[in-house]
């Protein structure tokens, strides 16, 4: 059975401080997060939310094939690291020392979208907020992308609420499909190749930034020997009822649309294993190999070697995996995704495969790899500049660059899906249809008796002992329509937990 | 009906070409040269100066 696929982006960004001898990153990152705190305090009305994160439920050593296996080093939750919770209910916080903001639960791939840009506004706005901190001369300087070009890579996370009940291993055939052929649109580019032993002759571009460090099929693993499918095991939520997918394959995207096709698209498949409706599995000989294969294929006609002995291009893939879900749609419809924004998925899923079948520089208002393949093109045949020029590898790191001012993917004419107004709202305002509007305003109506945050609660100090804990464990309860109105008459927190019966 | 259908169906697989880069656009025509090269002259002025340290100095640590 299908559960609503409340998803949200958890996104590592690089970070560099540029006028200065050296940098320590975790300094940096905490630096730039608690800069954007502060801006926030300076120019607020109210008191603002310094409240923690509690981590008192995370479990992220339990593994999705059986009990708590480990992973490889002890999980290195770093409790006295800045880690802040906002009022549009994202969390922000320095992680292996990048900053790194998660959205919050978003009930479809369109809120994801609006809250994604909504993150780049926070961390464009945080640099500003550290550069008047920092000694003149001095400023940090952030990017939204997965690699330094010298085998360090962070990731770009996506997280799906499934039903718990779904066998783990129907996940992995039909993810591991997806994950390793949707790189033809959800890729973001990257000059040469990070892998052990690949020429810059042999892969001069390749279409995304993670494939090179991919090395296992499933496992538990985040920062080396990383699996396709990962195993972690934490819900944030009735860990009876529900699943976390959590996805670590994906790029960074600059392009809207292709956020929302990588969210939305994977968001009905998952929906679909739900419901035993794919049918067909395409188990790829070595899904490790087949990730690779793909990035390093510019012309999409390599074909990928199948279990059976076939082999298929990936485009087949993922035009296979369109036509289940256009059928899924109209046997199951597509609540569990948003009917609306699942239709328009649809759509641009369409689009985006005509075209890349017909000549992928059509897509160069849709996908990173193709809007920035195209300018180092141009930028190559105008200077007479080969692939091993660092002017071209420089451009391909600012296509990433978050500065409005530098920034090269903003001057591309990417399609947005989003709209100014919305994005600004979506700063300080939570989405109104998961638990993650309970949370936000919350934090903006009484953040000082707010001592603690989760995903799944808010810890209150209303004056009495104990302290209070709301429980959140339902992703979906905790909208406006729920709790809209109670929080608008509520004076005070205690009145709040008085008529929440807590 | 039979058109949405052919629209939806993969295209054939091309011939094996030498790939050295991905395919030249056949609408690559002077309207699309020019573009680009309006977007370099614009771009020029907010490249790094010295590409070549900048991407020697661009050194992350690992996440996840």
């Amino acid at each position: 059975m299908s559960v609503h696929k409340v998803c949200g982006i958890e996104t590592e960004f690089g970070i560099m401080l540029r006028g200065a001898g050296e940098s320590n990153p975790v300094t940096a990152s905490s630096l730039l997060i608690n800069a954007y705190l502060s801006d926030l305090q300076a120019t607020a009305v109210g008191p603002t939310p310094k409240v923690g994160w509690d981590f008192e439920d995370e479990q992220p050593g339990n593994d999705a094939r059986g009990a708590n296996v480990g992973p490889a080093s002890p999980p290195e939750i770093e409790t006295h690291l800045v880690n802040a919770v906002l009022t549009n209910g994202a969390r922000y916080y320095v992680d292996h020392a990048h900053p790194e903001l998660s959205t919050p639960e978003c009930a479809d791939a369109r809120s994801v979208v609006v809250w994604d840009k909504a993150a780049e506004l926070i961390l464009q706005r945080s640099m500003r907020a550290a550069r008047q901190m920092l000694p003149e001369g001095q400023e940090l300087v952030v990017h939204k992308n997965n690699s330094d070009g010298k085998a360090n890579s962070y990731g770009c996370h996506e997280n799906y609420l499934m039903d718990r009940s779904t066998p783990f291993h129907q996940i992995v055939v039909h993810a591991t499909a997806h994950f390793v052929t949707r790189q033809i649109f959800t890729g973001s580019g990257k000059v040469g190749s990070e892998a052990p032993g690949v020429s810059r002759t042999e892969v001069p571009f390749q279409i995304t930034q993670r494939a090179d460090f991919f090395e296992a099929e499933v496992g538990l693993e985040t920062t080396l020997k990383r699996p396709i499918v990962n195993t972690r095991d934490e819900p944030h939520a009735d860990a009876q009822k529900y699943r976390r997918l959590h996805v670590i394959t994906g790029d960074a995207n600059l392009s809207e649309v292709a956020t929302y096709l990588k969210v939305g698209t994977t968001a009905i498949i998952l929906a679909m294993v739900e419901d035993d409706a794919i049918g067909e599995e395409f188990t790829f000989r070595s899904p490790v190999q087949a990730m690779r294969r793909v990035s390093y294929d510019l012309t999409l006609q390599r074909p990928l070697e199948r279990t059976d002995g076939t082999s298929i291009r990936p485009i087949e893939v993922q035009w296979a995996l369109l036509e289940k879900a256009q059928k899924y749609a109209e046997t199951h419809g597509l609540d569990m995704v948003g009917a609306e924004v699942g239709a328009e998925v649809l759509d641009l899923w369409e689009g985006v495969l005509t075209d890349l079948d017909d000549d992928p520089v059509k897509c160069a208002d849709r996908i990173d790899w193709v809007a920035k393949h195209r300018l180092l093109q141009g930028y190559r045949e105008r200077h007479g500049a080969d692939w091993t020029d660092p002017r071209v590898a420089a451009m391909a790191l600012q296509y990433h660059d978050l500065r409005p001012e530098r920034s090269l993917a903003q001057r591309l004419g990417l399609r947005r899906i989003t709209n100014d107004a919305e994005v600004e709202r979506a700063v300080s305002a939570p989405p109104d249809d998961t638990r993650a509007y309970f949370r936000g305003r919350c934090l903006a109506k009484w953040p000082e008796a707010i001592v603690a945050a989760n995903w799944d609660s808010l810890v209150f100090d209303i004056g009495t002992d104990p302290l209070r804990r709301v429980p959140m464990m339902e992703p979906m309860r905790g909208t406006a329509k729920h709790v809209g109105t109670l929080l608008d008459e509520c004076t005070t927190p205690a009145e709040l937990l008085a008529r929440l019966g807590t | 009906m039979t058109e949405r259908e052919q629209k939806r169906k993969p295209a054939p697989a091309r011939t094996d070409e030498e790939v050295v880069e991905a395919p030249a656009t056949s609408e690559t025509g002077e309207k699309l040269k020019a573009e680009m090269d309006d977007l370099l002259d614009e771009i020029d002025e907010v490249l790094e100066t010295n590409a070549e340290e900048f991407v020697r100095s661009y050194v992350q640590k690992g996440g996840q």
